[in-house]
């Protein structure tokens, strides 16, 4: 009897290990940068080029840094719950502008709406590198202490923002 | 006569100055020694040798050195940049490892977390030997233990095979 069961406990671990590899998404690259600190950067505003927004100057309260193009398609479909997100005021946003035109992307938020409390931009990509960006739209959360506690690649969905982004957030600003 | 002559000549003479002028033109305006691939080939080269270990994370199963999508310009022009400022080669993949994670090598590196994609083939192919020799193993006693039949046994065997042999037909 074990002659032909074996063959067959074998194959359903296999066949176990395979479905849960359909299930995996290849794209999600697990980031070295959670739960280490944020990147310094200081970078211009997107509307006012002649203001510097600095990492530093985000210390001391939980936020959102939401990486955005005007050529990324994909941003388009997050763009309606990050602008409700910040009309409820839970938690700011700022955007970062990623390797895009100024005038393209000023008129992008023009048409789309504007949920950033101050959009930055990195018109070479250089802190996305050091952000570890490499497909648009990302959106970090980084806590009070300045640390990134989460990263979302790809477009927030309604599911990844109630069942993750929200509550994390919540977690984050009741600490001190 | 003559005078018509020397007009010929004197005007044949201008246009084949004029040909030669015309035919060296080219070579004088636009020539120009072959240029390197890159302003510093050996820096170059270290990019290439650098890339083609690092995974482009866009284009999964690309190199670096052989991705044309927009983040491989990115980090080939980041890297660069670091070769001339006289990074070693471990310093600039650190420096996309602290960014990127492990997934960016292409090479993984020896650490309890990829164990297991280190010895998994090994332990596999222990796993296949051992069932290999234990059922060699069983096998050969099988043979070894197995008597011949007695005078009865066989004539019995015979019996049985000449009675189907009867039904078949």
């Amino acid at each position: 009897m074990t002659r032909y069961l074996l063959p067959l406990v074998v194959f359903l671990i296999m066949v176990g290990f395979l479905f849960a590899g359909l299930g995996l998404n290849p794209r999600q690259v697990p980031s070295p940068l959670i739960d280490k600190p944020a990147p310094v950067f200081q970078l211009q505003q997107l509307h006012d080029p002649e203001k510097v927004l600095s990492s530093e100057d985000n210390i001391g309260k939980v936020w959102l840094l939401n990486v955005w193009a005007s050529w990324c398609v994909a941003c388009r479909d997050e763009h309606p719950l990050l602008v409700q997100l910040a009309n409820a005021g839970i938690v700011p946003v700022y955007g970062l502008n990623y390797k895009d035109e100024r005038s393209t992307a000023l008129q992008w938020l023009k048409q789309f709406g504007d949920p950033y409390t101050v959009s930055i931009v990195d018109p070479e990509g250089r802190v996305g590198i050091d952000y570890g960006v490499y497909g648009v739209p990302e959106t970090y959360i980084i806590d009070k202490q300045g640390i990134i506690r989460h990263k979302q690649i790809g477009p927030v969905t309604v599911k990844s923002m109630e069942e993750t982004i929200l509550p994390l957030v919540k977690e984050l600003q009741s600490q001190s | 006569m003559n005078r018509l002559k020397i007009y010929y000549l004197i005007s044949i003479k201008w246009a084949m100055l004029l040909l030669l002028v015309i035919f060296l033109l080219p070579s004088y305006g636009w020539a120009q020694e072959a240029r390197p691939v890159a302003e510093d080939p050996e820096a170059e080269r270290r990019l290439i040798a650098l890339t083609e270990d690092l995974r482009c994370l866009v284009c999964q199963n690309e190199t670096i050195a052989e991705s044309r999508a927009d983040f491989s310009n990115d980090m080939r022009r980041e890297i660069r940049e670091q070769i001339h400022a006289n990074k070693t080669d471990a310093e600039i993949i650190e420096f996309l490892v602290e960014r990127y994670g492990d997934f960016v090598l292409y090479d993984p590196p020896f650490k309890p977390t990829t164990f297991l994609l280190w010895f998994g083939p090994l332990i596999l192919f222990l796993l296949g030997l051992s069932t290999l020799i234990v059922y060699l193993r069983q096998r050969r006693t099988l043979v070894e233990n197995e008597k011949p039949l007695t005078e009865a046994e066989r004539k019995q065997a015979e019996a049985i095979l000449n009675e189907n042999k009867g039904n078949d037909a």
